[in-house]
């Protein structure tokens, strides 16, 4: 008489199992459910902001602790024409137009940018996917940038475009200015003391050192101060944010 | 005559009427001790069986996102992870398909209510004394005692010698409790870049984001071989009584057969 009882109970469980797995589609898809799992973006942000200082510096590691290679992600070689043009002349007239609520619109070459005061740090980058890599990497600090721009006062954020896509679909990014104007983050022209390699965005990315990986658009063109993310794309900010990862991607 | 003794009868009559009432009254309050488990210890059991459901299969869902895992600070090549993961079916995770981003909030909407409700239940029941049930007997550190416990086990009986948990009820749940789900949290909190920032001192604690990984998904594994231990003691000791108990209270002292 007992094992048909204990195939009633593992029945149980499992249907309570499938029961559940089950609820969590139903509430993902119900419009106060989707509403609540994008309010937890909200509540990670509002945290993290109220125990790290805003100034906060991410571990700065020793040369030793570099790691040996350093893993190229998303795009690794941006196929647009210009960009295998700028390529092939080594990146000689590759401009970064600093754009939107400025006072001073700007257009740098990579010349200028590396007579700016330089900040070189040994962090991690960690990406949402889960690995870590550790590298050295050298440019100037993007608030030195805006500085010069000088934003205007109806400026929020700072959106990143990019030479690269994904089947037609621009890579771009946006940080605050909490983050714009933190003294880790940069616009990195050297890796490991070397010019930037292609699979890891050359010959410009951002280093937005406290969040993950995607938020360090690689393959820089531009950087354009705005007062909203709205209809910008697909209004979320960036390229993985139109696609449902988190804009605060501290976590 | 008879006009003096009629108010000393009604007085009587109501006197005894007034001990009923008193022994009804009585009988409706009668104390029957307290609750087997606390209201605290309840909605927390819940509240807390709930998340660590959405966050393990969410979780599995994040792990097949890069199934590897490395040792120290960093981590991206699967040729030198220490351990490859199998990637988990679609019918184990949350959502019930690949969405890293998805399941990413899932395993954040869960992960509040967890942290927050093992923090409130232990200063609760540190607070009303309910961990006093944890503390152990000299006798039971000792090996022999051991031994004799997991010996007792073997035979599925679960009677304690000392208090109200048997030994090993006693030392699983003191690794749960202040080791497992701590572990969790901390190592979690260790994988996020801004934390790791604000808090330092976790990437010291566990040697690196990638060390600090590993330990979330190996613990994340021990918690699960926990789930399966209590639900099969559930399961050998009135499964419909514990549950009921855990459920409304039950009453100290009654303990489901």
């Amino acid at each position: 008489m007992i094992a048909p009882l204990k195939i009633g109970r593992r029945g149980v469980v499992g249907a309570l199992l499938t029961g559940l797995l089950g609820a969590c589609a139903k509430v993902a898809d119900s419009a106060p459910g989707g509403a609540l799992l994008e309010t937890v973006e909200r509540w990670n942000k509002g945290a993290q902001r109220l125990i790290a200082k805003r100034t906060a510096l991410a571990r700065e590691f020793a040369p030793a602790d570099i790691s040996p290679s350093f893993r190229g992600n998303g795009n690794t070689r941006p196929m647009g024409s210009a960009y295998v043009a700028h390529e092939g002349a080594g990146f000689a007239d590759w401009r970064l137009v600093v754009s939107g609520l400025v006072e001073r619109p700007l257009s740098l070459s990579l010349d200028q940018l590396k007579t700016l005061p330089q900040r070189t740090q040994i962090t991690r980058h960690d990406c949402v996917e889960g690995w870590s890599a550790i590298g050295q990497w050298s440019g100037p600090q993007l608030g030195h940038i805006l500085r010069l721009a000088g934003l205007t006062p109806g400026a929020r954020f700072l959106v990143f475009r990019c030479a690269d896509d994904f089947s037609g679909n621009p890579y771009y990014e946006s940080i605050d200015l909490i983050d714009a104007f933190h003294p880790q983050t940069i616009v990195a022209h050297a890796l490991n003391g070397a010019p930037l390699p292609i699979k890891n965005g050359a010959p410009l990315r951002l280093r937005v050192e406290r969040q993950l990986g995607y938020k360090h658009a690689k393959y820089l063109t531009g950087i354009e101060a705005v007062a909203s993310l709205a209809g910008i794309h697909g209004g979320k900010g960036g390229y993985w944010e139109d696609r449902g990862y988190q804009w605060y991607a501290g976590i | 005559m008879t006009a003096p003794s009629t108010p000393v009868l009604v007085a009587e009559l109501d006197e005894a009427a007034a001990v009923s009432r008193q022994d009804r009254v009585n009988l409706v309050n009668l104390d029957p001790g307290p609750r087997r488990h606390a209201l605290s210890t309840r909605l927390w059991h819940w509240v807390n069986a709930l998340a660590l459901f959405v966050l393990f299969f969410s979780g599995l869902n994040i792990s097949n996102a890069h199934p590897q895992l490395y040792w120290g600070q960093w981590g991206f090549d699967p040729a030198t992870a220490w351990l490859r993961l199998p990637t988990f079916p679609a019918w184990m995770t949350i959502p019930g398909y690949y969405s890293l981003a998805e399941a990413r909030l899932w395993h954040f909407l869960a992960a509040w209510p967890f942290a927050l409700g093992l923090a409130i239940y232990l200063v609760v029941a540190l607070w009303r004394g309910y961990l006093s049930d944890f503390v152990l007997h000299r006798d039971e550190l000792r090996w022999r005692t051991i031994v004799a416990d997991v010996r007792q086990h073997l035979k599925l009986d679960f009677t304690p010698h000392f208090g109200r948990f048997n030994l090993l009820q006693k030392y699983l749940y003191i690794l749960v409790l202040f080791v497992g789900l701590p572990l969790m949290i901390l190592t979690g909190l260790t994988l996020s870049p801004s934390m790791s920032t604000a808090w330092p001192w976790l990437l010291d604690t566990f040697g690196g984001r990638q060390s600090a990984r590993s330990i979330h998904f190996v613990v994340a594994w021990g918690l699960f071989g926990f789930f399966v231990l209590h639900v099969l003691a559930v399961a050998l000791s009135g499964p419909v009584g514990q549950v009921r108990d855990m459920i409304i209270g039950g009453r100290a002292g009654r303990e489901p057969a």
